[in-house]
């Protein structure tokens, strides 16, 4: 059993967790992920590993679906039954020279750790955090503590600058050297917004999130097609050199089960409202 | 034979085979012609006493034929229900040149469950020697030396990445011919005798490298997990599986139960199997449980199938089609699978296996019309641990290099079951498992 040690709404259905897991926030670096598993019935969904606090480890989601919104009504000393990790390839830190960390929505969770490494190794980083409106921006102060530069967008301007990241992260490339970039965020963001590193030839990183079983290598779930070659995300990955990366075979992968999600989130608000229990009240 | 019908099986993922009765077993038990040079025993990868604990059993002493049999076995209710006893100690059998061999399988299967249900003794366990022993993953391999190196006393920790421990028994092999209480029982009998198991830890990830060579002797049993796929178009479509993935979302994480487990996994009316081991048996009967129409594709001939008999011959009660001779060349669909398109292959010279090699015949391309297609065409061994180990000597498909004790090239780490051998089977990972806790447990005496 894994203890949640704080549960806090951070925005609008984006839930900040500190789980208790010595195995897991002993050994993660930037870049890497752990699964989680509510409870007996519950599926397993990885989540990428966000800060370390001692044998802490926090993550952060959005309410998207059954097993999120159920994770979203567990409350601080609640336990789960089981956390694995940390899973994945850690980012590839080293000595860049400029780097930027660009997140999107939720994604901007998984930046503040890789700015952290970027930094302690000796490399000068530029934040670029965007989201739809000024309320659902997170994690601005931490990032405003860590990197060297921070700029915000919001779709609707009601923050920062008035577009999207892509957009600034254009105007950074036009006038600077910069030597290596992360995107972290929905498929679709990371799609465009790497495109937009391209005829810069930088080095681009993306964090994929396809849908994965046991995040150990073994089923094959999580394959992605980089440069042409089917990789594992969970072992390979998950970040991968974005120009390489076949985001449509992505996006189409990740919606094989769109009619179940559907039904099971359902079935999940049905009960929240009767009972209040969760999904797995009723047995 | 016990076996429920098909007809009510294939609506349920029960145990399929009912197992003997005690007067069957008493039975089946006195044809056995006590052989003074038994031949049973060398078919045996770990050399049972066969004819003894049957003996016990033609007398009713079922207690004292458990005990036999787990002299060698710590998993004889596993090993019961999967070894391919036709290529082993019943193919040998001497009864089997004129009418059927004795059932030993059956027989031994049948102790075990007598024993589990009448409350099972343990072994005697050895005074603790305050030695450390690390053993990863947590599958046949991995329960067996632990169980032995336990015994001998010392402090032995199963490291397993999962949720559940029992490697392959428990996420791959199915539940109507694999019970999971079984599985479990078996597992608790070794946590009893003192090991303990840690799961949720995937070595080389949550216990580094490091940590874990630090240990007085490290068991390596991480299986051969990884899927392999053909490489042909249209693999990554939605609706295309590993088995692997296929089986641990209904066998570890209950997707036929979805939506009371939160696990999906896709239904499909017409489903194609590609295989023709245990592995793609289990796939083909599972699609079926879900309610499809299942095609098994198998590139050579029926007879060339590795599968064991009982699957075969149980899968096709079950209405599995089998098309032999054919295989997959590419997988059609624009946002799903829609079709398998395949060739005709015709059996020429036989090739180094004993099997005749299959070549395509032109012009015998044909499409099946399916919405799932699940490859169940082999794994490799898991290269996660082993390729974060430093000077750990490896083998050309990826297995760890064993000496005969199971000694790997680093002098305190031991490996065995399907990470040394490749994937084989339960009892030769055993096997392998039972030699390497030897070699341990002599190498922790000398010290
Ligand atoms: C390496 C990795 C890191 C991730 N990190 C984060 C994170 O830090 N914060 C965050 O909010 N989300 C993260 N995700 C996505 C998160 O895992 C999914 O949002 C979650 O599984 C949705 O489950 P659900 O039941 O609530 O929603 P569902 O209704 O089941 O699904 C909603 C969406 O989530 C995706 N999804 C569903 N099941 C899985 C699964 N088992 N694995 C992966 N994706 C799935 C589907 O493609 C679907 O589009 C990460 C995914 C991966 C692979
Ligand atoms: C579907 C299927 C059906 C089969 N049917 C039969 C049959 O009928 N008869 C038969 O004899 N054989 C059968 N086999 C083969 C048999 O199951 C295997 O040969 C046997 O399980 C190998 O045992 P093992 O202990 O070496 O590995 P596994 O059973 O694969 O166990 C390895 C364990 O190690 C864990 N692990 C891996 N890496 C790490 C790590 N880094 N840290 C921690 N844990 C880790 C894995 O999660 C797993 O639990 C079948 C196999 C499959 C897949
Ligand atoms: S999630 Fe199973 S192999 Fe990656």
């Amino acid at each position: 059993m894994y203890t949640i040690n704080t549960a806090t709404e951070i925005a609008d259905k984006i839930f900040e967790f500190w789980i208790d897991a010595p195995q897991v926030a002993r050994n993660a670096r930037a870049g890497q992920f752990l699964i989680l598993r509510i409870d007996e019935k519950g599926e397993r969904v990885p989540l990428t590993i966000s800060a370390v606090d001692g044998d802490a480890v926090r993550v952060v989601f959005m309410a998207v679906g059954k097993t999120t919104e159920h994770l979203a009504t567990l409350q601080a000393g609640d336990t789960l039954a089981d956390v694995v990790g940390p899973l994945g390839k850690p980012s590839e830190i080293r000595e860049y020279g400029t780097c930027c960390l660009v997140g999107g929505g939720a994604g901007i969770a998984c930046t503040p750790i890789i700015a952290r490494e970027l930094k302690a190794a000796g490399n000068h980083v530029i934040g670029i955090i965007g989201s739809r409106n000024a309320d659902l921006l997170i994690l601005e102060d931490e990032m405003r503590e860590v990197c060297d530069e921070l700029f915000i967008t919001t779709d609707d301007g009601s923050k920062g600058f008035h577009g999207y990241a892509a957009d600034v992260l254009k105007r950074e490339l036009d006038h600077r050297t910069i030597d290596a970039v992360w995107i972290i965020g929905p498929a679709i963001m990371m799609k465009v917004t790497s495109a937009a590193t391209l005829p810069y030839g930088v080095k681009t990183f993306v964090s994929l999130n396809p849908i994965m079983v046991d995040g150990t290598g073994m089923c094959g779930s999580c394959r992605v097609t980089v440069g042409g070659e089917t990789k594992f995300a969970c072992v390979d990955g998950p970040e991968f050199d974005a120009h390489q990366v076949d985001f449509a075979e992505l996006m189409q992968r990740q919606r094989i089960y769109t009619d179940q999600e559907k039904l099971a989130a359902e079935k999940f608000a049905e009960h929240v409202c009767r009972c209040g229990e969760g999904g797995h009240c009723h047995e | 034979m016990s076996d429920r019908p098909a007809a009510t099986r294939v609506h349920d993922f029960a145990e399929v085979d009912q197992g003997l009765t005690a007067e069957e077993a008493i039975a089946e038990a006195a044809r056995c012609l006590q052989c003074k040079k038994p031949l049973c025993v060398g078919g045996c990868p770990v050399c049972i006493d066969i004819p003894a604990f049957i003996a016990e059993v033609a007398e009713g002493n079922f207690a004292e034929a458990a005990r036999l049999v787990k002299e060698q076995n710590m998993l004889p209710a596993i090993c019961g229900r999967v070894c391919p006893q036709e290529t082993q100690c019943e193919g040998v059998c001497i009864l089997g040149k004129k009418e059927t061999p004795i059932r030993i399988g059956a027989l031994e299967r049948f102790v075990a469950d007598w024993e589990r249900e009448s409350g099972a003794t343990l072994p005697e366990v050895a005074a603790p020697t305050g030695r450390r022993v690390a053993v990863v993953g947590s599958g046949p391999a991995g329960i067996t030396a632990a169980a032995d190196l336990a015994r001998a006393g010392h402090a032995v920790t199963v490291y397993e990445s999962l949720h559940e421990a029992g490697g392959v028994l428990t996420y791959g092999i199915p539940s109507f011919r694999m019970p999971k209480d079984v599985v479990k029982a078996e597992i608790e009998q070794v946590v009893r005798m003192g090991a303990e198991i840690k799961k949720n830890y995937l070595v080389g990830r949550s216990l580094p490298a490091e940590e874990l060579l630090a240990y007085d002797a490290v068991f390596l049993a991480t299986g051969a997990g990884l899927p392999s796929f053909m490489g042909i178009p249209g693999e990554n479509l939605p609706g295309v599986y590993s088995a692997n993935e296929f089986l641990t979302r209904v066998n570890l994480m209950h997707a036929e139960k979805f939506p009371a487990f939160d696990t999906p996994v896709k239904h499909a009316a017409r489903v194609a199997v590609i295989g023709g081991g245990n592995v793609a048996m289990d796939a083909a009967r599972v699609a079926r449980r879900l309610g499809a129409k299942v095609f098994l594709i198998y590139r050579r001939r029926e007879e060339d199938m590795p599968a064991r008999l009982a699957e075969v011959h149980h899968a096709k009660e079950e209405g599995i089609e089998f098309l032999t001779c054919t295989n997959p060349v590419g997988i059609i669909g624009d946002a799903a699978v829609t079709g398998l398109e395949c060739v005709k292959m015709s059996m020429c010279s036989l090739d180094a296996s004993g099997r005749p090699s299959p070549e395509p015949e032109t012009g015998s391309e044909f499409t099946l019309d399916v919405d799932m297609v699940i490859q169940a065409i082999g794994t490799s061994p898991n290269p996660l641990l082993v390729s974060l180990i430093p000077g750990l000597e490896r083998g050309r498909k990826g297995n760890v290099v064993v000496d005969e004790d199971g000694r790997t090239s680093i002098p305190h780490v031991f490996a065995g079951g399907d990470i040394a051998t490749g994937a084989a089977t339960v009892i030769e990972a055993m096997g392998s498992a039972k030699k390497a806790a030897a070699g341990i447990n002599r190498m922790l005496r000398e010290a």
